[in-house]
């Protein structure tokens, strides 16, 4: 692993309500020459549209949120950071490193296939679970049951 | 040593054994209301079995974006529930909890709830 260009960061960030597409695609365009400049690359953009904050932030009750996944260094999303920090129209942003999670992630899921179609081989069956094999989908009211479902002292 | 074979006695001789019978409905009504009883007396001790929410619907990735997972796992006040009342096995607890401070950050959650 090349440690040092390939990390992949999620930057959020949280712009005031009354904020115009325009104004947003802008902004985005901002953060993309920064990334650009410093050999990164956006992967991917999700613009979560206006929620409810759950508290006020600078007298804001709503905000619109933008996701961008960046493939990039960690000089970079310092960069990023001081610049967002700097902007006054960002009311809120966050940078969190994903890709080591996202391994981890992967792996147990992989492994988690492996275990059950090595299991179900074992057990003489084709290792994809066919349809309609098993419990009908009506009948997992038990397994609901034992599971905790509110506040429980 | 005297008084306590009389007792012996007593209970176990003929007069014992028919005041028994006798009574043979009344005291099975008892028996099983002393069943009741200690099953009264056992149940608020009895809990539900509780299973991690993420090992049971195996969800591997806690994301902090999902507020909707992490909902059930901040109450009114904003805090994080814990583990002894959730039944979320410890390293799904340590996921969610940094998954909740992220989202609060970002104002997905309360820090706190007046």
């Amino acid at each position: 692993m090349t440690d040092k260009a390939e990390r992949q960061y999620e930057l959020v960030y949280i712009l005031p309500p009354d904020t115009t597409e325009a104004q947003v695609t802008e902004l985005h365009g901002q953060v993309e020459a920064v990334v650009s400049r410093m050999n990164g690359q956006i992967e991917k953009t999700e613009n979560w549209g206006r929620r409810k904050l759950a508290y006020e932030i600078s007298h804001q009750k709503e905000g619109v949120y933008v996701l961008e996944v960046i493939n990039g260094s960690g000089e970079l999303m310092k960069e990023l950071d001081r610049r967002l920090r700097v902007m006054d129209q960002v009311i809120r942003h966050l940078i969190v490193r994903v890709d080591e999670e996202k391994k981890v992630v992967d792996r147990t899921r992989s492994k988690r296939v492996a275990d059950s179609q090595r299991r179900r081989v074992k057990r003489g069956l084709p290792p994809v679970r066919q349809p309609g094999e098993g419990r009908p989908a009506g009948e997992v009211e038990e397994a609901d049951d034992d599971r905790f479902d509110g506040v429980e002292v | 040593m005297a008084f306590g074979q009389g007792r012996s006695g007593g209970s176990g001789g003929g007069g014992g054994g028919a005041g028994a019978r006798g009574r043979g409905r009344g005291r099975g009504r008892g028996d099983k209301k002393t069943g009741d009883k200690e099953k009264g007396q056992r149940r608020p001790m009895f809990r539900r079995r509780k299973v991690c929410k993420f090992c049971a619907d195996k969800i591997d990735d806690i994301n902090y974006k999902d507020a909707k997972l992490l909902g059930p796992f901040v109450p009114e006040r904003g805090k994080v529930l814990p583990r002894r009342i959730s039944g979320t096995c410890a390293m799904h607890q340590r996921k969610l909890q940094t998954a909740i401070k992220r989202a609060r950050q970002i104002a997905l959650i309360p820090f706190v709830t007046e």
